[in-house]
């Protein structure tokens, strides 16, 4: 098992699927490290030796942040937003849409599931 | 897509003056300019801004800068859904 910045990749994938797999680390910055790294983008994860996996963790320290650093980067930006108490600050808050959707249907994903409301009234026509 | 980086940030010229103008920080500058770019210059200023109904007053902070001010007065009211009426029944 090969371990990057506290994650266990995934043995039987090639090195850039791999890395893909860390917090941080898409399929491009991926190339780069292992074109960094000079490790052959077709070789699997498990195929690695121990050379090559210290230089690839290396590349990745120096390169990116990931995990649990950019976690808190985003959760700063955020808090920022909420702190200085602006529009998006304001919509963070209370969970809607912050990129000025629309809200009559839908953004399920900002507003979570349905709540049903006993007794609404339906539109009369 | 952002302001082309030659025309620099817009803000309101006689605000811009006015703000240049009041060194004691302490006067309270009505606007109604809720486009304008907030600029280190405003810094520790009050700004009274317009929200289509009354002046809100904005304590400019550091972190503010960047911003517009008009994301500082919501121009929409919005109290919650009430949930209130099931439990009364209850």
């Amino acid at each position: 098992m090969t371990r990057i910045s506290g994650i266990d990749l995934p043995n039987n994938k090639r090195g850039m699927i791999g890395l893909s797999y860390i917090f941080g680390i898409g399929k491009s910055t991926a190339k780069k490290i292992l074109a960094d790294a000079r490790v052959n983008e077709n070789k699997k994860v498990n195929e690695w030796n121990d050379q090559e996996i210290n230089r690839i963790r290396k590349s990745v320290i120096d390169s990116v942040k990931t995990e649990g650093e950019l976690r808190s980067e985003y959760q700063l930006n955020i808090k920022r937003l909420m702190d200085i108490g602006c529009y998006r600050g304001i919509r963070h808050r209370i969970g809607l849409p912050v990129r000025g959707q629309k809200t009559k249907n839908n953004s399920r994903t900002r507003k979570g599931k349905r709540k049903t409301v006993p007794n609404k009234k339906k539109a009369t026509k | 897509m952002p302001r082309s980086l030659k025309k620099g940030p817009y803000i309101h010229y006689k605000l811009y003056k006015k703000v240049l103008e009041n060194t004691s920080k302490k006067v309270i500058i009505k606007t109604w300019s809720r486009s304008s770019t907030i600029s280190p210059d405003f810094v520790g200023f009050t700004i009274a801004v317009y929200n289509g109904r009354k002046f809100i007053h904005v304590n400019i902070t550091e972190n503010m800068v960047g911003h517009k001010l008009g994301e500082f007065s919501p121009t929409r009211t919005f109290s919650r859904h009430s949930f209130s009426k099931k439990k009364k029944k209850n």
